[in-house]
This record gives structure tokens, C-alpha cells and sequence, in this order.
């Protein structure tokens, strides 16, 4: 039960920052930011990994897999794309003198 | 100290990663560091995994998962096309859902294998919501991405008894839950794996259910809604597991990306409930015009390449109005050497980006950045619109309903409210499309009929071009 009190003050005071870290944004940034929460909620990978491995048998281990593709795809594919978008906006040097 | 006992304080740097992470790509100069922060940090974790007791059976089956997924989800990321992006964000939210959803499964089952029946209340009820969100966020994903790939038909979708279907859907879940939830305290009435594997089923079938109906202009609001939902499914699956990285990380994206959606419905002033059970995009055109004329007898004028460009070189003031056209034929280099050739003549160009100009917020900007057009030429919709009544020509490419007039007039009209740009005040208008084909709320422009609106008809790329060799021609 323990636990689950610790997992609940995290959650709940997770939902402020959350809240609060996104006040004011940019409407150019709404769709990098977006994909860079989508590669942070890739998290689960770290989920993935933990039960990978927990059923064992043939359905148990394909499912574990599954799990651990469809979480790195979600990682590696999020901080890939939005790295990116980014990189589109970055600060050209001859702009200043233009 | 153990290894094992910095592990815990790995997750706790990743967390801290993740918010600073968040925050930075809340603002222009920082976005780029925030991002690398982030994904740092979740390098950090995933690492500090590794060295935990639960993943040592499972090494090679961790490994060969993260090789496929990580080529595939590299792969995907480099060769996306910009114009693609948003499906390719929809498609790497669902695998996330999907992820969380697989994990809950899994962590149930080896609860149940564990031969003490049930999980706990407390552990069930998370697992429950992550596998249901998990799942929802997973199949409504796959249709959003169908609907921007045009796979599946991006018209809101729309059958008789729909809101029976969906109700059912609900009821169906929240039953299946309920047993669950029931057989957690201690009476097992039905086998819980039978219920977890229904439950599954329903919960892709709500997911389709969900996102089927909504028209693909609202495809964004969507997949950021579905994102805030994975979010969310993580977290729980955080509960699940008592691992407070996966709460902490679920929970932010939850929470921020409730905020970012309503940031983005905002921008098409649409309420969420709205966007979710509205009609917007059902009533579709009854008649599309065709390239004639209106039902009114007012008709439609075409131009060609020649009589633009003549057009826009007696211009004093020109705005580019860019749209998903623009994106889809790839024109923003066609248009920024146009605007180019322009300049040189002497006129003023700026560019008009609606909030949710191509299929996203920023997207368009993204696009022209690409191009090298410089970003203070770039107006929001709030700067650029008093200005329209001074430019001698707008000239609107690939953009359709984010021009349409009858958001400001006509009150029936589904996107009625929407704020628009005001292309109708400039003085001429010039508009570049393909064809006379609605656009994606699947309603007729009035703009296209008004008398001083001339249509050249082609791909955006294309035309742009033609226009451009006639410029340079009679200079």
C-alpha cells in the first residue's frame, strides 16, 4: 500500500509541473512540443523492459518483445523526429545582417 | 552501496531531464537543448534498467526488441518527408499506447502466474486504465494516421445508431472492468485473463469507434488528445509496476498534453467535447461546385500562369497565404523564390500563417523554415489581418478552408466561428489549387466565387514555377 501512496503523490503533484511547465507556448512550437512529449511518454520502454521477460513461453516472450519494440519505436522515433522539426528553426547566421 | 542501489537515482536525474526537458521546448532558443535533454535522460534510465534483477532473464529478448523497434522507429524518423510529420508523431503515439497497454498485460499475467489470484484493488484498477487507455490511444492512432495518409477516408465518418455503437462500446468496458475490479477483492466469478483479453478487444475497438467520426481537419486536436492519453496510460502502468519514472514521466505528458490540446482547439475555436462529438466535417459538401460555378450563378474565374504574373509585378504589397497544398506538392522553394523575385522588383512580400495552417500547429512555419524564408516574414493571423485590406494581392497556395469566408458570415456553416484569415479584403486574390475539390472540413469556399478572386489551377509546385519563368521572362 506503501507504494501506492508514494505513486499517488507523485501523480498528483507530476499534474501541476505538467501544467505548469507548458504555460505560455508559442503556437510555432505546438507541434515539436507535442512530438517531444510523445518521445518522453516512450518511458514505457522502461516498463517493457521490466515485464519483458516476466511471462516466459512462447506468447509470454512474444508479447515482451512486442512491448520493448513498440516502446524503443516510441523513444528513439520521438526524439528523432523532433529533433528534426527543430533543427528547421535553427538560427541562421547570415540572417542577422539581412 | 549496491549498483543496484543507484538505479533508483538514476530514474530520479531522468525525471528531473524530462521537466527541464519539457520547459525548453516551450520556447524558441531552448527547444533544440530541451529535447536532447530529454532524450539524455532517457538514455540514463534505460540504461540503469539493464541492472535490475527483473530484466536479467530477458536480456536477448530486450535486445533484439529495442534493435527492430529502434531501426524502425529511426528509420521512419529520418525518412519521414516534413509534410508527413504529423502521421508519423500519430503512428509513434500509437506505439506508446500500444506499449503500455502490452506491459499491463504482461504485469497482470505474471501477477495471476504467480498463483495468488487476482492483483490487489490497488493494482488492478491502474492496470485496468492503462490497458484501456493504452489500447485506445494504440487504435486511435492507427486510424488518425490512416486519415492523414489517406488510407482511411480522412471525411469524418459518420452510420446510423453511431451513438448506440459507442455507448454500447462503454458500457461493454466499464462491465468487463467492473468484474475485474470485483474479482480483485476477492470473489473470482469469471476467469480474469478472459476478462483482460475482452477487455482488450473492446478497447481497440472504442479506439476505432472514437477517431472513425471525427473529420481530418481535426486530425491534429486528435492525435494530440491521444497523446495526453498515452501519457496517461503510462503513468498508470507506472502504478502497476510501483515505478515512479513511468508516473512521474506518464503524468507530465498527461498534464501538458491536456493543455497543449486545449491550446490547439483553441486556435480553431473549437471546443474539445466538440471536435470529439461534433458534426464538424459531416456535413460534408451536399454539392461540391463544380468548376463552373455556384449554385447562385455566380462563377468561378480561372487565370493562367502569364496573367499572375502580371498581377503580382504591378503589386505594391503581396501576401503569401500557405497551406497543406504548399506542403503537399513540396512548393515552399518554388514560393520563396518567387517571393524573392519579388522583392527585387521592389514589393513588399510577407507570408499569413493561420494557427493551424498544413495539419498542425507550427507546422507551416516548419515548412518555410526549410526554405530559408526568413522567420520575421512570417505574420501570425492576429498581425497580418488588418494588413490584408492594403495589399494589392493575396496570394493564397494549397489553403483552403482557413480562407473561407463563411466562418465569418454564415452561421450554418460548420466551421462558423473558426477565426479566419482575412483574404477576401485584400484587393485581388489569387488563389493556386489543384481543383475545385473541397478541403479537408469538406465544405465549399465562397471565397472562390467572390468577383475579384482568380483561380490558377494546378499542382502548387507547378504553378508557382510557371508563374516564377513568366516573372523572369518580362523582366
Amino acid at each position: 500500500m506503501n507504494d501506492l501512496i508514494v505513486a499517488a503523490y507523485v501523480f498528483i503533484l507530476a499534474i501541476f509541473v505538467g501544467f505548469e511547465v507548458i504555460s505560455k507556448v508559442p503556437s510555432t512550437l505546438h507541434t515539436p512540443l507535442m512530438s517531444g512529449a510523445n518521445a518522453i511518454h516512450g518511458i514505457v520502454i522502461v516498463g517493457a523492459m521490466l515485464v519483458a521477460a516476466a511471462l516466459g513461453g512462447p506468447l509470454g516472450t512474444l508479447l515482451g518483445f512486442l512491448a520493448v519494440v513498440l516502446g524503443t519505436a516510441n523513444v528513439v522515433g520521438g526524439f528523432v523526429v523532433t529533433d528534426r522539426m527543430l533543427a528547421m528553426f535553427k538560427q541562421r547566421p547570415t540572417r542577422k545582417t539581412e | 552501496m549496491t549498483l543496484e542501489s543507484l538505479i533508483p537515482l538514476a530514474y530520479l536525474v531522468a525525471a528531473v531531464t524530462f521537466i527541464l526537458g519539457l520547459k525548453g521546448l516551450s520556447s524558441p532558443t531552448t527547444a533544440v537543448m530541451g529535447n536532447r535533454i530529454a532524450a539524455a535522460g532517457m538514455l540514463v534510465a534505460v540504461i540503469a534498467t539493464f541492472f535490475t534483477q527483473d530484466v536479467q532473464g530477458g536480456v536477448p529478448v530486450i535486445v533484439a526488441g529495442m534493435l527492430v523497434g529502434g531501426v524502425a522507429g529511426f528509420a521512419g524518423a529520418r525518412m519521414v518527408k516534413m509534410t508527413a510529420m504529423p502521421q508519423m508523431v500519430a503512428l509513434f503515439n500509437g506505439a506508446g499506447g500500444g506499449a503500455a497497454a502490452l506491459v499491463s498485460i504482461l504485469e497482470f499475467s505474471r501477477e495471476l502466474g504467480a498463483g495468488r489470484g487476482t492483483p490487489p484493488f490497488g493494482v488492478t484498477l491502474p492496470t485496468l486504465l492503462a490497458l484501456v487507455i493504452g489500447a485506445v490511444s494504440f487504435s486511435g492512432s492507427a486510424i488518425a494516421f490512416g486519415k492523414l495518409q489517406g488510407i482511411v477516408t480522412p471525411r469524418a465518418f459518420r452510420y446510423a445508431g453511431q451513438q448506440v455503437v459507442t455507448g454500447a462500446l462503454v458500457a461493454a468496458i466499464g462491465a468487463l472492468a467492473l468484474g475485474l475490479l470485483v474479482s480483485s477483492l476477492g470473489t473470482a466469478t469469471i476467469d480474469p485473463m478472459l476478462l483482460i483479453v475482452a477487455t482488450t478487444i473492446l478497447a481497440l475497438v472504442f479506439g476505432v469507434a472514437l477517431v472513425l467520426p471525427i473529420g481530418g481537419a481535426d486530425m491534429p486536436v486528435v492525435i494530440s488528445l491521444l497523446n495526453a492519453y498515452t501519457g496517461l496510460a503510462v503513468a498508470m502502468a507506472g502504478f502497476t509496476l510501483a515505478n515512479q519514472l513511468l508516473v512521474v514521466a506518464g503524468t507530465l505528458v498527461g498534464a501538458s498534453g491536456t493543455i497543449l490540446t486545449r491550446l490547439m482547439s483553441k486556435a480553431m475555436n473549437r471546443s474539445l467535447g466538440n471536435v470529439l462529438f461534433g458534426a464538424f466535417g459531416a456535413a460534408t459538401a451536399a454539392g461540391a461546385a463544380g468548376p463552373t460555378g455556384g449554385d447562385d450563378g455566380r462563377t468561378i474565374r480561372s487565370i493562367g500562369p502569364e496573367d499572375a504574373a502580371i498581377l503580382l509585378s504591378y503589386a505594391q504589397n503581396v501576401i503569401v497565404v500557405p497551406g497543406y497544398g504548399l506542403a503537399v506538392a513540396q512548393a515552399q522553394h518554388s514560393v520563396r523564390e518567387l517571393a524573392d523575385l519579388l522583392e527585387s522588383k521592389g514589393i513588399n512580400v510577407k507570408y499569413a500563417i493561420h494557427p493551424v495552417a498544413g495539419r498542425m500547429p507550427g507546422h507551416m512555419n516548419v515548412l518555410l523554415a526549410e526554405a530559408n524564408v526568413p522567420y520575421d516574414k512570417l505574420y501570425d493571423m492576429d498581425q497580418i489581418n488588418p494588413e490584408f485590406q492594403r495589399a494589392d494581392v493575396a496570394l493564397v497556395i494549397g489553403a483552403n478552408d482557413v480562407t473561407n469566408p463563411a466562418a465569418r458570415s454564415n452561421p450554418s456553416s460548420p466551421i462558423y466561428g473558426m477565426p479566419i484569415l482575412d483574404v477576401d479584403k485584400a484587393q485581388n486574390v489569387i488563389v493556386i489549387k489543384r481543383s475545385m475539390k473541397p478541403g479537408f472540413a469538406g465544405i465549399d469556399n465562397d471565397l472562390y466565387l467572390d468577383p475579384k478572386t482568380a483561380m490558377l489551377f494546378g499542382d502548387a509546385k507547378d504553378a508557382v514555377g510557371k508563374v516564377v519563368q513568366e516573372l523572369k521572362r518580362a523582366a
